[in-house]
């Protein structure tokens, strides 16, 4: 559904004739390459998984972490170029620690994600500088309770309920929109996303992945952190057990 | 301290001071006299040292007056910014940290020893003490200025948590009234500012109106109000 823009897509300075910059465009290209990223609010925390591929066997386990701590009560997963995904996470964490010194408080959810915000979209001005190819799902817990937010590399920012990026997007964004989201706890949450990260993914296309899991809740302390090993493992043998289903069903109809 | 011989027209005006401020059941009470000198003249005999730096916040000033002021301005910009940001009203804790950060990044050039106090409904009514170089601590109740010299014991030994605000702001109006007994740079009238979750109150107590001690001249009728 791409559109070539011919000698309008040179620079992320330009606007073509219909109003579009599409230096960012192709920028979203990146990250609906990558694999994909979900988010989701519960009543009493926010879940962040991603599908982290891996693309060789010689890489260590528990290497090139897509999720990430910026603070102690908020965590952000990224998706498309891994390197631009770092910047962006460094910023948060010098935001989040720079509002900690000046005002002497944790810097609110919301506050934290327009400062992201800006700077992506900052980079986005001017000619000498390219887009970030990389989006990033911010789950954090402040006094206005369990936040979750997106963040495009346009600089747009919304608040969500549940988001999804990259390459299994669109089924994973179904998925959520079928899950009962308010009368879910993360625990329940943990299960929820193994499971549609494993359906997700594309066994042919791409081979081996990685689930990498981490909520910020009240079980939690309204801290962020990675899932704990127990409920990881409960996770992925949940989310295996209803991808073998699944794909027996499917068995069962192509006979 | 050596009387300048004209000298005092030039000097800065320095608040000599006694500043006090207490946690009580339901909020703080802030105190404070109100002598400004320029060396040994009084140059204002009814000053407010007591400044508003949010609906919820206020600040006890003691040191130079100028700098005092300045540091009192900034803060009361940038809260007034980050209440807007934030979309609800500034904590005391934030007040507290700001002047913090002022105090401390530049203490070499400022001579300001301030209280923050205030209530907000995370925290309830709380009391920072901030002294000469910066430090920021959160304590039941701090005293500042040259009087609180004198009071450091009678604090101490008076001092109760959970009063209630009649307790407490004649506790707080008797330590200063003590304190301008004995310290010269400290007179004049007493201001109270009490903030609790209803508001703010503030009160004044004349010359007149304040307890007597020991071996002072009681204040009589005052020769101005004939």
């Amino acid at each position: 559904m791409s559109s070539i823009g011919t000698g309008y897509d040179l620079s992320v300075t330009t606007f073509s004739p219909d109003g579009r910059v599409f230096q960012i465009e192709y920028a979203n290209k990146a990250i609906d390459n990558s694999g994909t990223i979900v988010g989701i609010k519960c009543k009493d925390g926010v879940v962040l998984g991603v599908e982290k591929l891996i693309p060789s066997k010689m890489l260590l386990e528990g290497s090139n972490r897509r999720i990430h701590a910026v603070h102690k009560h908020a965590g952000m997963a990224v998706a498309g170029l891994a390197a631009d995904g770092r910047q962006i996470v460094g910023r948060a964490r010098s935001e989040a620690s720079q509002y900690l010194s000046f005002y002497g408080e944790d810097i609110p959810i919301k506050e934290l994600c327009d400062r992201v915000a800006h700077y992506v979209h900052l980079c986005t001005l001017y000619w000498w500088l390219r887009p970030f190819g990389s989006a990033a799902i911010l789950g954090g817990y402040d006094r206005d309770g369990p936040q979750l937010y997106m963040i495009e590399p346009s600089g747009v920012a919304y608040r969500y309920f549940g988001a999804a990026v990259g390459k299994g997007r669109q089924a994973a964004k179904t998925a959520i929109e079928k899950l009962k989201l308010s009368e879910m706890t993360c625990r329940e949450g943990i299960i929820a996303v193994a499971k549609i990260i494993y359906e997700v993914h594309d066994e042919a296309k791409d081979k081996a992945f990685e689930l990498e899991l981490s909520w910020v809740c009240d079980e939690s302390n309204k801290q962020h952190q990675r899932v704990p090993a127990d409920l990881l493992e409960e996770a992925k043998v949940a989310a295996k057990a209803a991808k073998d289903a699944l794909d027996e069903d499917e068995g069962m109809d192509a006979d | 301290m050596e009387p300048m011989a004209g000298g005092w027209m030039s000097a800065a005006h320095s608040m000599g001071t006694t500043i006090l401020a207490v946690e009580y059941d339901e909020g703080v009470i802030l105190g404070a006299d109100s002598r400004t000198t320029t060396g040994v003249y009084v140059a204002n005999r009814a000053s407010d040292k007591i400044t508003q730096l949010t609906d919820n916040v206020y600040i006890c000033r003691s040191g130079s007056a100028a700098d005092t002021q300045v540091v009192s301005d900034y803060v009361r910009y940038f809260l007034n910014q980050h209440t807007i940001q934030l979309g609800k009203e500034a904590t005391v804790k934030t007040a507290a940290n700001l002047v913090k950060e002022l105090a401390y990044q530049n203490k070499s050039f400022l001579q300001a020893g301030m209280i923050v106090a205030g209530w907000d409904k995370y925290d309830g009514g709380s009391v920072y003490g901030i002294p000469l170089g910066g430090t920021l601590l959160r304590l039941p109740f701090s005293s500042g200025g040259s009087g609180s010299s004198y009071l450091y014991g009678f604090l101490d030994q008076a001092w109760r948590p959970n009063m209630s605000k009649d307790e407490a702001e004649r506790f707080v109006v008797k330590s200063i009234a003590l304190a301008i007994a004995r310290d010269g740079a400290s007179g004049g009238v007493v201001r109270t500012v009490t903030v609790n979750a209803h508001g703010v109150e503030r009160n004044f107590f004349a010359g007149d109106k304040l307890p007597l001690f020991h071996e002072e001249i009681s204040p009589g009728r005052n020769p101005l109000l004939a």
